[in-house]
């Protein structure tokens, strides 16, 4: 039985411009929830993308579930990685169904059409993110939070054992990234979806995931738990920012406190 | 669906039935079923009304609504694939390239013909078919055709394919003479000779309809846009290419027989997401229907309307096609997008 989810070996990748990931080695294990953090183009959405198939290294090799993702046709794939991505053109016309259904494409053939059990996924999948009274409703008249479980829902629907996410909690507000966080949480825990997420907003990375993965400048500059990886050293180098790290009054998990070199309040 | 297909069969028989000649419906149904069944009815009709339904309105009827469906689903597929509401079977340069062929076909002295086809048609298919794989091949950087230099590619081709054809036609006397051929032929026109064309272009235009169903589910992804699609476990620039073929095809079998009939594969499928929403695997064979039925009406008023004289079907299919459209458009329901 094979542990280990994802396992990125030497990877390297550059767009046009220049190397984005340089050497990049990562294995994460069946069931883990990991955040990955690092300033802006520091490489979590290219890394993101490399592991689903998107991008193909230039050097290296991504492994899923022990199969190198290079000879695994798209939708085998799809089976086995879900993405949350950034920014996705869903069709505004859809009913949030219809979306979601969309999440099973991996599992039609030209001779197999969708059956009532894909059906079943979908519902099953929309009362998991409690979006089943909206099922029904045109995907152009919800709200951000509610289209952002929307697309969660679909890639659930790919029943991948491997969900990835690109700052799933980008434009929400708190209650919202919370809700959407706990959501995580609870599939990570319940049916132990191995889940990766790029992470802006580092206290709630903290405060949600048990290891943190930190990009820098295409490299993984650290790797471990909250405590390990959020030092005041290590994010202020990152970040190019002075920061302060104390213990969450009430959790007692490390939060970052930026360090204003401007005192805003003369 | 079923409504549309009865629909469809009710048009194809009103629309053999009238002509310059009437014959009973009945007796058109009669005589398609003794045609094709071994148990006949007892002929209460002319002979004359046999030959002039099996030999000559049939074979255009049908030729209608192959061209018909064949446009609007190659609309269907356009797109979706393109995810661009002015998309139509032409957008890539098809029209143009089956125009250029079809004017050289007329300035070509020799008269040859290839599975009962005669130049104009079988230049215009070739051209069509030539112009997509161009139009593709400049677009394709480093393994990959983004849809916008398909686009542009396939605009900057289409001008200067366009350029060129004017420049013939101004160039050559003999053509200039003949342009109402050439105006005829972009304006669309059902030409049907008989059943030999038919049995030609019928298999290749219900095959791409077939595997265009079959594959609707990933048309269906591509909505989320290329990398959407990728996510959800299509092969993207695969299933582009199968789609661009398929959507060729059928576009270059439809003018082949049906010249460059406008409107069809643009408002058709537009009409039809309207009412039944996006979902590509019922929309590519209510749109083949529907096209269908409504080029064969079309068709018939081209013919009877200033009997004897034709009017070009593309301009049918503008004028009743529009006022259509824009009924639907402002009735509400459905809220529109690709």
């Amino acid at each position: 039985m094979n542990t280990t989810a994802i396992r990125v070996d030497r990877v390297t990748f550059s767009y046009d411009n220049g190397a984005v990931l340089r050497d990049v080695d990562l294995a994460v294990g069946r069931g883990e929830m990991v955040g990955l953090i690092g300033p802006n183009g520091a490489g979590k959405t290219t890394l993101i993308r490399l592991v689903s198939g998107i991008l193909a290294a230039a050097n290296g090799n991504v492994w899923l579930q022990g199969v190198d993702t290079r000879k695994m046709k798209r939708s085998v794939l799809a089976r086995e990685v879900a993405v949350v991505p950034q920014q996705i053109a869903v069709p505004l016309a859809y009913t949030v169904e219809e979306v979601v259904m969309l999440g099973r494409t991996p599992f039609i053939k030209p001779w197999r059409d969708l059956s009532a059990a894909d059906g079943e996924v979908v519902r099953r999948t929309l009362d998991s993110v409690g979006l089943s009274r909206l099922a029904r409703r045109c995907f152009s008249t919800l709200s951000g939070g509610e289209r952002q479980k929307a697309v969660l829902a679909m890639a659930l629907a790919q029943e991948a054992e491997v969900l990835l996410l690109d700052e799933p909690t980008a434009h929400l507000d708190i209650s919202h990234q919370v809700e959407m966080l706990e959501l995580l949480a609870g599939m990570n825990e319940e049916r132990h979806l191995t889940v990766v997420a790029a992470m802006h907003d580092l206290n709630l990375a903290s405060a949600y995931f048990r290891r943190l993965v930190l990009l820098k400048d295409g490299s993984v500059v650290a790797d471990g738990s909250p405590e390990e990886v959020l030092t005041a050293g290590t994010i202020g180098a990152a970040y190019s920012v002075p920061v302060q790290v104390q213990p969450h009054p009430v959790s007692g998990v490390p939060q970052v406190v930026v360090l204003p070199r401007h005192n805003g309040r003369h | 669906m079923l409504l549309l297909a009865l629909a469809l069969a009710g048009c194809l028989a009103v629309a053999a039935a009238v002509g310059s000649v009437r014959v009973p419906i009945g007796d058109v149904v009669k005589i398609c079923w003794n045609a094709v069944s071994p148990f006949n009815v007892d002929a209460t009709w002319r002979p004359a009304d046999e030959t002039i339904i099996l030999q000559v309105r049939l074979p255009r009827v049908l030729g209608g609504a192959l061209v018909g469906a064949g446009l609007a689903t190659a609309g269907v597929i356009f797109q979706g694939l393109l995810r661009n509401p002015m998309a139509d079977p032409y957008i890539i340069g098809t029209s143009a390239g089956a125009a250029l062929g079809a004017t050289v076909a007329m300035l070509l002295p020799l008269s040859m013909s290839f599975l009962g086809f005669g130049m104009v048609p079988l230049l215009a298919f070739a051209g069509a078919l030539a112009t997509v794989f161009l139009v593709y091949r400049l677009a394709r950087v480093s393994g990959r055709t983004p849809v916008v230099s398909m686009l542009l590619a396939g605009f900057v081709v289409s001008a200067m394919l366009t350029a060129l054809m004017y420049l013939i036609i101004t160039m050559s006397d003999q053509l200039y003479e003949k342009f109402r051929s050439v105006y005829g032929f972009l304006l669309g026109g059902i030409s049907v000779g008989g059943w030999g064309e038919i049995a030609v272009i019928a298999p290749i235009i219900v095959a791409g309809i077939v595997l265009t169903r079959l594959w609707a589910f990933r048309l269906n992804a591509f909505a989320l846009g290329e990398e959407g699609a990728a996510h959800v476990g299509v092969d993207v620039e695969r299933s582009k290419t199968v789609f661009l073929v398929l959507g060729s095809v059928l576009t270059a079998a439809a003018v082949c027989i049906g010249g460059l009939i406008g409107f069809v594969g643009l408002v058709v499928p537009h009409a039809l997401r309207l009412v039944l929403g996006p979902d590509h695997r019922l929309l590519v064979p209510s749109a083949a229907i529907a096209g269908g039925a409504f080029l064969v009406v079309a068709d018939l008023l081209a013919r009877t309307l200033s009997s004897p004289r034709d009017i070009q079907v593309g301009i049918i299919t503008a004028l009743i096609g529009a006022p259509i459209f824009i009924y639907l458009l402002r009735r509400g329901g459905r809220e529109y997008g690709l």
